[in-house]
């Protein structure tokens, strides 16, 4: 159970990353994120985003429709 | 959102086009480049400088645009240029951009524009072009910076990716 959720589910690119940003933002170092999307771009882009700024891509599923991400927010 | 820049990369854009399609390209990369805590600062220039009037009202016109087409009942249209220089053809134009921004769940520049402002993105009007055209300072957000060639070139030179758009 991630300690927050994030539901940015009709979002469009970038909306999902701000989003996510300003959410790790909140959370205490090692917190996580669940991101539930449904940008078929936000694949790639939360993966390059997580290399990029060294926050941790915990977990990643979907069921076809909806692409669920967990992030740990860096230390 | 603000944390600690230090070691950050950064990136300049110079913001050329001010009409609804091109605002998107550097305000989108503005707002992505920020929340991957990379440091960015824009510099608006000749029709870009609109994108910083306190009050948008951008349009996007099929005239000239050979590229551009919308989907329309499972296909998609171009719009011929005799066709898109009539009056009201812009403004038709827009509404249909505008209706499809908002049902794609795409951000409007306003948000993006106000997103950028809240991730410390420096935003630079080009005081040349508010004199050739006639802006008042007033007219402008007040987070706005006012520089010329040589502010953007400082920044240009110690940034690792400078655009054009």
């Amino acid at each position: 159970m991630a300690d927050q959720v994030l539901d940015a589910k009709g979002l469009n690119c970038p909306l999902p990353i701000l989003k996510a940003k300003k959410a790790l933002g909140t959370l205490p170092a090692g917190g996580t994120l669940e991101v539930l999307a449904t940008d078929p771009g936000s694949i790639k882009d939360f993966e390059a985003f997580c290399r990029t700024t060294g926050n941790e891509l915990v977990e990643r599923s979907d069921d076809g429709k909806v692409f669920r991400f967990i992030l740990r927010r860096a230390a | 959102m603000t944390e600690s820049l230090e070691n950050a990369k950064s990136m300049s854009i110079i913001v050329t086009k001010g009409t609804l399609d091109w605002a998107y390209p550097p305000f989108i990369l503005a707002t992505t480049a920020a929340a991957m805590d990379v440091k960015v600062s824009m510099f608006f220039t000749f029709y870009g400088l609109g994108l910083l009037k306190k009050k948008l009202n951008l349009r996007v016109s099929p005239l000239g645009n050979a590229a551009m087409e919308m989907p329309m009942m499972g296909g998609h249209m171009r719009m011929p240029n005799i066709v898109g220089m009539l009056p009201g053809v812009t403004g038709m134009a827009t509404s249909m951009m505008k209706g499809m921004i908002k049902k794609k769940g795409v951000a409007s520049i306003e948000d993006l524009r106000e997103a950028a402002a809240l991730s410390d993105v420096q935003m630079i009007a080009c005081q040349m072009t508010m004199d050739l055209f006639e802006y008042k300072q007033s007219d402008m957000l007040d987070d706005v910076e006012y520089g010329g060639a040589a502010t953007y070139m400082e920044n240009a030179l110690k940034s690792d990716i400078n655009l054009y758009i």
